[in-house]
Formats: structure tokens, C-alpha cells, sequence
């Protein structure tokens, strides 16, 4: 009997709640999922579910107040490069150039090998910035300093890429140019994905498994795999049944949800926002 | 890249290039001051010499020297070397008492801005001397410091600490927390997050409340320099500085020197302002270079 391959997350009865004097909020409360190791897993809720604070327990900023999360197996204590965030809005180091930018993390590990200078130049090739590669990202289009997140990113070799709403804000055009051409890049590296959206087109588009997350506080309501064969084609999907099927099952849940969270007044965002202004005024 | 459109590799149409700054725009510009500069001179020109304005006597213009006896004055003391003795001496002054806040505002800024116990401690002490102008050093100063010199260095240096301090720990604060998470994600070291994200993102911050910081040094040399009577140089003209010139020029009666102490301070300002800003712009070159 052959035991399972280790999934590259576990995600095991996790809490996460935040407390504002005597103001108590749980965002997560008894989350337990897995990512199977080269799966492509989304992540979709209704906004304010508290989708992104389970990003940030999993990256490791952030610690759970209650269960685990383990990464290869092992419990995690804090950031690492074998998980690399990509963030909604761009986090691009806004005073170095392209190239440097994505030399950044085998630079600042002191691991700047000539495999991973190769590794960055053939990742700014293959995002195709190898004529902006002496551009800062003030010079970049909005695409364009996601291509360049993601090579910073990939060049880390991460056991896991976790994206969190990375194409949100790009015009519609651009958003779906990017959704194709990271579906290709990822599938193509066979590279574990965590990607977190609230756009079901996106989620049935990219995911090879579907987890749909209950309002604040959040954890899996149901795990769909979605079964659709490569390669997938946006386009295609508003006449494939399957697809339809499976994007009426996942909106009918998410408006449970959403009209959950509609009556139950503030969503995660504005809670850890709080939080952190709490913080902040009790530091000083 | 000369083609109209770009485009990039996904297919996305890359954001348009801003053309640099128009020089016909910059040259109407350069000419509008001119224009003000001339009108300002010409009517200070009348106001001076007829001193009356129709028939009431001008309340400030007429009690002033006219452009043209400053003008006079200024060539004259061109060839005087007290007259640049004396703006040497200030502007010694300035660098170190402006050097000395750098050296001592940014650091403090930062480390203020990075452990939150220093700056519980430091902030409220911080907070209540903040409010004391610095000519009230003044006394102070002479009293604490060996020498005059010192003293006036070590008021200069009041005027400039806290803008310091309070943009570098403005700047610090707002750094974006998703850099700071990216880079450690990445595994970098301590050292190398302060190094390579925390400062260069301060760096903007640094620039600006420098440029203000040595605005407010200009101001306080001259006055320090007036109320000690100037300083190391023990009261002659060369060693007293700019304010101690423009003091000694009302007592000695030599109105238009005055005025050209006034003017000469102004372009100083000005002038290391521009210097500032110069410097910051080579420094901060990311922030919305040109393609």
C-alpha cells in the first residue's frame, strides 16, 4: 500500500479572529482544505468573506489563532520562498528596474547563481519584458507589472504561486488576455496554484479544483472539481454546457452567501482595517 | 521604441509614453517672470525716488533705497571681500548645522519608525521641544556651547532637526506593508529589507523635508547671526556672517547694503534649494521617469 504524496498545503481547522477593544470578529472559523501538489486550486467567496486573510495565514504574515497550516508537510512559522504571494494590486519594488526587480529574492538570499541569473533573464523572455527589462515599473502598463510579479515570483522556485485577485482592476481586455497566458505559463511549469477571485468565469476558467467559501466567517463550503478538458478557451465557455452547469452550481451558492453577508454588516476588509488602525494608534 | 503603439508581449496595448516637458511651455514661463521681475524694480524704482505717490508720502516703498542704489551698492561690494567673507561664513553655518540635522534626523526618523519602544519613549520629548522656536536657543546655546560658532551651528541645526525627523518618520510609516512582505516572502534577511526596501522607499521623504529643512536654516542663520552679534568673527565684517552684514550695515547707516544682504540671502536660499532638488531627482530617478 502506497501512502498518498503530500499535499503541498494543508490547511487544518483554522480560526482566525481579530479583536478591536472589546469588539471580536472571527474571519475564519474551522477551515480545513488541501492543495494537491500541481493542482490548479481556486479559491472563489463573496467579497468580504475574508478570502484574503486566509492568504495571509497561509504566506505566513500572519498567524492563525487557532489549528494549522503546513506546507510539504511541516507546520509553517512565518514567510518563506517556498510559498510566493502575488498581490491584488501591483508590489513591484517601485525603484528598481525590471531585471532587478525579479533578480530580487535570489539576490537578497544570497543565492545569485549563474543558474539563477539564467533562470530570471529566460523568465523576463518568457513574460515578455525582455525589452523593458531597464524599466522601472512607473514606465510599465498595468499587464505588464503583473507579468513582472509573476517572474519575481517564479524565479523562487516556490513550491506554491498563491495569487490573491492578481488580475482585478486590469481593463476586461487585458484581463483576459492575462487569464489565458497565465493558465498556459502555469500549466506548462506544472507549478502548484492557489488563486483566490470573485469572479466565477476566471475560477471554472483556470481551476482543476473549486473551493467555494462561505461569507465572513469563512471556510469551505463546497469542493467542486471542475472535470472540463485542456486546452480551455474563454471564449468557448458561453456554449459548453459543463461549463454553464458548473457556473450556475457555484453562483447559486455564492448568492447564498452574499445575501448572508448582506445582512450581517461588515465584510473582512473593513474589519482587519480596523484592526490595524488599532494597532497602529496603540504602538505610538 | 519609435513605433506609435505599443504593444506588449500578451497583447496588451502598453501605456502611452509622457513626452517630456515642453520647452515652449517652460520658455513663456521664463518669460512671464521676467516680465514681473521688470514691473516689481519699476515700481519700486518710482516709489523710491519721488517717495510720494500722488501727493501722500509712500508708506514703505519711499523709505527705501532705490534699485538703482542697491544696484550701486552690490557692484561695489562685489569687489569687497567681507562681503564674501561674510556669505561664506553663512553658508558654513548652514552646512554644518543643516549636515549635522541630516546626520543625526534621519537616522533618528528611522529608527523611531521601526521600534515601536524608542519611539514611545523618545516622541513625547520630541513632541515638547518641537514647539520651541529656535532663535529661543539662542541664549541657550551661547550659555551650553564652548564657542559661538558652535552655538549658532547648534541653532541652525534646531531649525532643521525636526522637519528631519518628522518626514523621515512620516515617510517611513507609510511604506507599503505588501513591499515589506513581498521581500521577506522572498526570504531576505533584516538587514536587506531595511536596506533595499524600507530606505530607498524613504528616500522620497528624505528629499522633501531636506528641501524644507534648509529653507528654515537660511532663516535662522541670519537671525542667530544678528542677535550674537556674529559669531567667532567677533563683530567684523568678514567673519560675521550675512545677518551679522546686514546688521552692521543699519547701524552703519548704508542703507542699499541692506537690501543687498536681504537679495543675497534670497538667491543663497534659492540657490541650495535648487542644489536639493537637483540631487533628489537623481536620487529618486524610478519615480516617474521618463521612458
Amino acid at each position: 500500500m502506497t501512502a498518498p504524496a503530500t499535499p503541498a498545503i494543508e490547511v487544518r481547522a483554522v480560526g482566525k479572529t481579530y479583536a478591536v477593544g472589546r469588539r471580536r470578529r472571527e474571519v475564519v472559523l474551522d477551515c480545513s482544505f488541501d492543495v494537491a501538489d500541481g493542482s490548479f486550486t481556486v479559491l472563489i467567496g463573496p467579497s468580504g468573506a475574508g478570502k484574503s486573510t486566509l492568504v495571509r495565514l497561509i504566506a505566513g504574515f500572519e498567524k492563525p489563532t487557532e489549528g494549522e497550516i503546513r506546507v510539504g508537510g511541516r507546520p509553517i512559522t512565518g514567510p518563506g520562498p517556498d510559498r510566493q504571494v502575488v498581490f491584488q494590486e501591483t508590489a513591484l519594488f517601485p525603484w528598481m528596474t525590471t531585471a532587478e526587480n525579479v533578480a530580487y529574492g535570489p539576490k537578497a538570499r544570497r543565492a545569485y547563481t549563474v543558474d539563477a541569473r539564467q533562470l530570471a533573464a529566460r523568465l523576463i523572455e518568457r513574460v515578455g519584458l525582455d525589452q523593458f527589462r531597464s524599466k522601472y515599473p512607473s514606465q510599465l502598463s498595468g499587464g505588464m507589472q503583473r507579468r513582472a510579479e509573476l517572474a519575481r515570483a517564479m524565479v523562487n522556485h516556490p513550491r506554491v504561486m498563491i495569487l490573491d485577485e492578481p488580475f482585478r482592476g486590469l481593463d476586461a481586455m487585458t484581463k483576459k488576455l492575462m487569464l489565458e497566458y497565465y493558465a498556459e505559463l502555469s500549466r506548462e511549469s506544472k507549478r502548484t496554484n492557489l488563486f483566490v477571485t470573485t469572479d466565477v468565469d476566471e475560477a471554472i476558467f483556470l481551476a482543476d479544483r473549486l473551493l467555494v467559501m462561505t461569507h465572513i466567517p469563512t471556510r469551505v463550503r463546497e469542493a467542486i472539481d471542475v472535470d472540463l478538458p485542456y486546452p480551455r478557451r474563454l471564449a468557448a465557455f458561453a456554449s459548453d454546457d459543463r461549463a454553464n452547469e458548473l457556473k450556475r452550481r457555484v453562483l447559486s451558492i455564492l448568492h447564498e452567501e452574499a445575501a448572508r453577508g448582506f445582512g450581517a454588516g461588515n465584510g473582512a476588509a473593513d474589519f482587519v482595517a480596523a484592526y490595524r488602525s488599532r494597532m497602529a494608534e496603540e504602538s505610538t | 521604441m519609435t513605433t506609435n503603439v505599443l504593444v506588449g508581449a500578451a497583447g496588451e496595448p502598453v501605456r502611452p509614453i509622457r513626452p517630456k516637458a515642453v520647452t515652449w511651455a517652460s520658455g513663456r514661463a521664463t518669460r512671464r517672470a521676467l516680465v514681473s521681475y521688470a514691473v516689481v524694480l519699476l515700481v519700486w524704482q518710482l516709489g523710491a525716488t519721488s517717495r510720494t505717490w500722488l501727493g501722500h508720502p509712500l508708506p514703505i516703498l519711499g523709505n527705501l533705497p532705490a534699485p538703482s542704489a542697491v544696484l550701486e551698492a552690490f557692484r561695489r561690494l562685489l569687489g569687497d571681500p567681507g562681503y564674501w567673507q561674510s556669505g561664506y561664513a553663512s553658508f558654513l553655518r548652514v552646512v554644518t548645522g543643516f549636515g549635522a540635522a541630516v546626520l543625526v534626523g534621519v537616522p533618528l526618523g528611522l529608527l523611531m519608525a521601526l521600534n515601536p519602544r524608542l519611539r514611545r519613549v523618545v516622541f513625547p520629548v520630541f513632541e515638547l521641544l518641537r514647539p520651541i522656536p529656535p532663535l529661543a536657543w539662542v541664549p541657550a546655546a551661547i550659555i551650553f556651547w564652548p564657542t559661538q560658532e558652535l552655538s549658532i551651528d547648534f541653532v541652525i541645526f534646531i531649525g532643521a532637526f525636526y522637519t528631519m525627523v518628522l518626514n523621515v518618520l512620516g515617510g517611513a510609516d507609510s511604506v507599503d506593508v505588501r513591499l515589506i512582505q513581498t521581500a521577506r516572502s522572498m526570504g531576505a534577511a533584516r538587514w536587506n529589507v531595511f536596506s533595499r526596501v524600507v530606505l530607498p522607499a524613504v528616500i522620497p521623504s528624505i528629499v522633501v523635508g531636506s528641501q524644507v529643512a534648509i529653507g528654515i536654516t537660511w532663516e535662522v542663520v541670519v537671525a542667530a547671526e544678528m542677535i550674537s552679534g556674529g559669531g567667532s568673527g567677533g563683530g567684523t565684517a568678514s567673519g560675521g556672517g550675512l545677518g551679522f552684514f546686514i546688521w552692521s550695515s543699519y547701524v552703519g547707516g548704508s542703507y542699499p547694503q541692506i537690501v543687498v544682504g536681504m537679495i543675497s540671502i534670497g538667491m543663497a536660499g534659492y540657490l541650495s534649494s535648487a542644489a536639493l532638488r537637483w540631487t533628489g531627482g537623481r536620487l529618486t530617478r524610478w519615480a516617474g521617469a521618463p521612458s
